[in-house]
């Protein structure tokens, strides 16, 4: 090729005019060829390079399954460790390039354990390619990935019937195909859906129509990319503009910078904070290169507002006209990412926009198979679950449904201990909670009861194997906690199977039921203002997850009192153990029944590296860390 | 400016502002280069009229190109950002260097040790770096933010999942987090970005008769007396730039006429080599880059 002609063709690799851009996602199982077609992308866009493909071509030969071909996948599939197994296992991005647009692709592993990766490539998504196998047909992983697509939003949907060489290029396969995808999406509420047979290896379709479908008249793969419409939705959605940083360089200026999330505003309108309602007018638009008349959908700008309102990192501002939910229950759709399940009751933190909050999945409405679509009834999710929960807000929180705004209607949960990224949720509706009203026009309430005692009323609950030293620690602690002048209770089996729980039994059932009367109890004494220490084995994760569910946010400080089984079997104080192992104690924890440890407790006491006294000393530091019970022990 | 780069430059502005409201004490990785100059660009345009709310960090190898360091100089004073450089002193003690210890050791000591003692010295909590995501393979699998342990590492499997632009922006005392605003850019994106909105990048990028020594099939300059000359090489004076600026023996020049932007511009669009072939760090092996991103590297 002359020089001449070799710059003509690849300049026009670059993208012309307004140059937008798309972003995709691509979708399949494991052999159905996902990474081989984005690597034939790049390569029929030219933007493998000589000094790549001199590599591709040396590791084809080492890793290819191939044969004597280039393994296009081998392009994408990154790291060392998926090349050794030959699978992808994590989301990668790709960019290539054509006259018309440039391209963002998401590569996204299909099986089922990674259903989170898939739901992170498609949450930035505009059009999603699912691929099937011509020889396999319609599998349950492919209605699994169009589920979750349609569950991220992605409204354009590419059906790439893929190795249809492998099926001698028969319409007839197509169409079966073809049929039997339609009839599983009409609710997905897709809409777009292109199917077209391809071939990823030999090229087929890809970039311009193959001799061997003469019976497909659509488009190519690229063309469609090139030309499909992309909705509009954010720009066209009402304005929402999440504040991300207070821009305070000098005392003459104060802006508020951030990008905008839905809508378009113009300097001189009026403009709403959501939270508090509160009006006031957009006085200019500033950006570094000069002020804009206006603004919209995905412009990272600073405003300057005509008064000084209390506005923060978090609030949203909005058009007067159409303001976004504001409330502190919501329903949402929630993919679970974390190897932790997660346990109704508990406290996360929610981010949404450029807020974070903590929040609460108080129930599960019901999980969602991914595979059948049916729903069924939770108490707990497991990494990769898809369900529908009710989660409340520790305050207000503005936001829309993700069906109409994917900006302010999506969230993370993270983990508040280990801060990883438990969940992606998706906003359906809000909760307006059937406050009772007149509980809070009684004049005396919880907080009045514990502000004349100078402390937050906490249950701090001690969980651990028999023996294993709650009671002996939690004594310490209240003894401290007295000593400084604070209103503590103690509850354990001692005093409540005595009276309260003297009906109760041992069998699994009477244990729980001890568990909740206990829980119960404590969150009477809370009301009344006083911190709480409960010493319970309290085997259950989910019994525990109970007494905390039942609580306000931040009210259950949940200790582990880690002793190994060895180390309470050797100290065995009370010698029950020993009639355990004898069999004489039936569902002995540890012995004969299961102990489950917490997962992320708030405390974890390790016996045998300090004692008691030291340990003591450490949860009492909590609660000052945590301004539970006052910095100030001497003079609260 | 092209639709694209309106929003690339968006997306990026959003991810410093994000860093700078979340961060105590974020820091902004400055290693001169080209990615580096727009980086630069960008945090003036994000916190407009304000200054950048962070310091500049140039972990020195001491084996820069002399215009480098100048054009280090001349930028700070410039933009007035804050500079700090780090120098790793105990490799200077030793005498590391890329001719007399090979660029793998030269790199990993200079440069990956070099920046733990600069990240555990200011205890910075965030760290910008300028990486693309089309640069490289493993890359491409990166976070924009990405998270580091207490002993920096990067944990490719247990990254957390980033969805929507809610970053987990969630670390303890010690852990860290590496954020890449560069990440969707391509190579031919900065290009493109820098002659639309006229950055000052390193002369070397620009094409010009500079002395230089074939090496491994690659342009080396001979910047200093510190490249010693094999038996019977001379330097010869070629018209030669850079498409990727490192430590100046390990940074392969090309032969080019490009000396001003269009004309590179044009060039990158009609390149049929990717920029890291420039860099021997590199070409050991595919998955070298891993390697040194999980014992601590940018």
């Amino acid at each position: 090729m002359d020089a001449a002609l070799a710059t003509k063709t690849v300049l026009s690799a670059a993208p012309a005019g307004d140059g937008n851009l798309l972003r995709f996602i691509t979708c399949g199982s494991v052999d159905d060829g996902k990474s081989t077609l984005i690597g034939r992308l790049l390569y029929e866009s030219k933007t493998i390079f000589e000094d790549q493909l001199t590599t591709l071509t040396k590791d084809s030969k080492k890793h290819g399954t191939t044969g004597e071909d280039v393994d296009f996948a081998l392009l994408v599939d990154g790291l060392e460790a998926e090349r050794e197994q030959g699978i992808t296992i994590d989301v990668a991005y790709r960019f290539f390039a054509t006259p018309k647009r440039s391209f963002i692709v998401a590569d996204t592993p299909g099986h089922e354990q990674y259903t989170r990766n898939m739901a992170t490539g498609a949450s930035s998504a505009d059009l999603a390619i699912l691929l099937v196998d011509a020889r396999k047909g319609v599998l349950v992983q492919t209605k699994r990935h169009a589920f979750i697509c349609s569950l991220l939003g992605v409204k354009n949907v590419v059906l790439a019937i893929n190795k249809i060489d492998l099926a001698e290029y028969d319409e007839k396969v197509f169409q079966r195909i073809v049929a039997d995808f339609s009839a599983f999406a009409t609710n997905l509420g897709f809409t777009s859906i292109l199917p077209i047979p391809l071939s990823a290896r030999f090229g087929d379709n890809v970039t311009t129509l193959s001799d061997r479908t003469p019976w497909y008249r659509g488009k190519s793969l690229i063309e469609h990319l090139e030309s499909v419409e992309i909705g509009r939705d954010l720009a066209s959605a009402p304005f929402r503009f999440p504040v991300q940083w207070v821009n305070r360089p000098n005392l003459d200026f104060r802006g508020f910078s951030g990008t905008i999330a839905s809508g378009r505003v113009r300097a001189g309108q009026d403009i709403t904070v959501a939270a508090s309602g509160r009006t006031t007018r957009l006085t200019r638009i500033v950006t570094a290169d000069g002020d804009l008349d206006e603004a919209g959908a995905g412009d990272a700008v600073t405003f300057v507002l005509a008064e000084e309102v209390d506005i923060a990192r978090g609030d949203v501002l909005t058009e007067p006209k159409s303001r976004p939910e504001v409330a502190d229950g919501l329903s949402a759709h929630v993919i679970w990412m974390s190897e932790t399940r997660l346990q109704p009751g508990r406290s996360y933190l929610m981010r949404i926009g450029t807020r974070w909050v903590p929040a609460t999945v108080s129930a599960i409405s019901h999980a969602i198979d991914v595979n059948t679509l049916e729903e069924r009834q939770a108490d707990h999710l497991a990494l990769n679950e898809i369900a529908v929960c009710e989660i409340q807000t520790a305050t207000p929180i503005a936001f829309d449904s993700y069906a109409d705004n994917r900006g302010t209607g999506a969230f993370i949960l993270v983990d508040r201990t280990t801060n990883e990224t438990a969940a992606a949720g998706m906003v359906i509706r809000s909760l307006r909670r059937a406050t009772n009203v007149h509980r809070e026009d009684l004049a005396l309430d919880k907080a009045a009861r514990a502000g004349i005692k100078y402390q937050k009323p906490v249950v701090l609950w001690f969980t651990g194997l028999s023996g294993s030293g709650k009671s002996t620690i939690a004594r310490l602690v209240e003894k401290k906690l007295h000593a400084a002048g604070h209103h503590t209770y103690m509850l354990d089996g001692d005093n409540l199977r005595h009276g309260l729980n003297s009906d109760l039994g041992f069998s699994e059932a009477e244990r729980t039921e001890n568990i909740r009367r206990a829980g119960e109890v404590a969150k009477l004494f809370v009301d009344a203002g006083v911190i709480v220490l409960c010493s319970f084995i309290s085997p259950l994760r989910t019994e525990r997850a109970f007494v905390r569910s039942i609580l306000d946010e931040d009210e259950f400080v949940e200790i582990f009192v880690d002793t190994p089984l060895e180390e309470c079997e050797k100290r065995d104080v009370k010698g029950l153990y020993k009639r355990a192992r004898a069999g004489d104690i039936p569902q002995f924890t540890g012995i004969s029944s299961p102990y489950e440890a917490p997962a992320a407790p708030e405390l974890t006491l390790p016996t045998l590296q300090e004692d008691a006294e030291e340990l003591a000393d450490r949860v009492l530091e909590h609660l000052r860390d945590r301004a539970i019970a006052g910095g100030n022990w001497a003079s609260p | 400016m092209h639709a694209h780069l309106k929003r690339l430059e968006a997306e990026s502005i959003a991810i410093m502002r994000e860093v700078a409201a979340e961060f105590s004490n974020p820091v902004m990785l400055y290693s001169i280069g080209k990615d580096s100059s727009v980086m630069v660009h960008l945090a003036m345009k994000a916190f407009y009229p304000s200054k950048p709310p962070f310091p500049f960090l140039h972990v020195d190898t001491t084996w820069k190109f002399r215009e480098m360091i100048a054009f280090r100089g001349e930028m700070a004073k410039k933009y007035g950002f804050d500079l700090l450089v780090h120098i790793n002193e105990d490799g200077v003690r030793q005498g590391i260097g890329p001719v007399s210890h090979g660029s793998s050791v030269h790199t990993t000591v200079m440069k990956t040790e070099g920046l733990k003692q600069a990240l555990d010295k200011w205890q910075f909590d965030a760290a910008f770096g300028g990486a693309r995501r089309d640069e490289e393979k493993s890359r491409a699998k990166e976070r924009i933010f990405s998270f580091r342990n207490s002993s920096h590492a990067w944990d490719p499997r247990g990254q957390r999942p980033e969805l929507w632009n809610l970053f987990n922006t969630r670390v303890r005392q010690g852990e860290s987090i590496r954020v890449f605003p560069l990440s969707n850019w391509t190579e031919l994106d900065i290009w493109q970005y820098i002659l639309e909105e006229q950055i000052p990048i390193v002369p070397l990028y620009f094409a010009k008769e500079r002395p230089v020594v074939k090496r491994a099939g690659t342009w080396i300059m001979v910047d200093d007396e510190r490249l010693p000359l094999e038996p019977g090489e001379t330097p010869e004076m070629l018209k030669v730039r850079f498409r990727t600026l490192g430590c100046y023996p390990l940074t392969g020049a090309i032969e080019s006429e490009a000396d001003n932007l269009e004309a590179i511009v044009e060039e990158m669009m009609i390149a049929r080599t990717s920029e890291r072939q420039g860099r021997l760090i590199d070409s050991d092996e595919s998955a070298s880059m891993e390697k040194k991103k999980r014992e601590g590297y940018f």
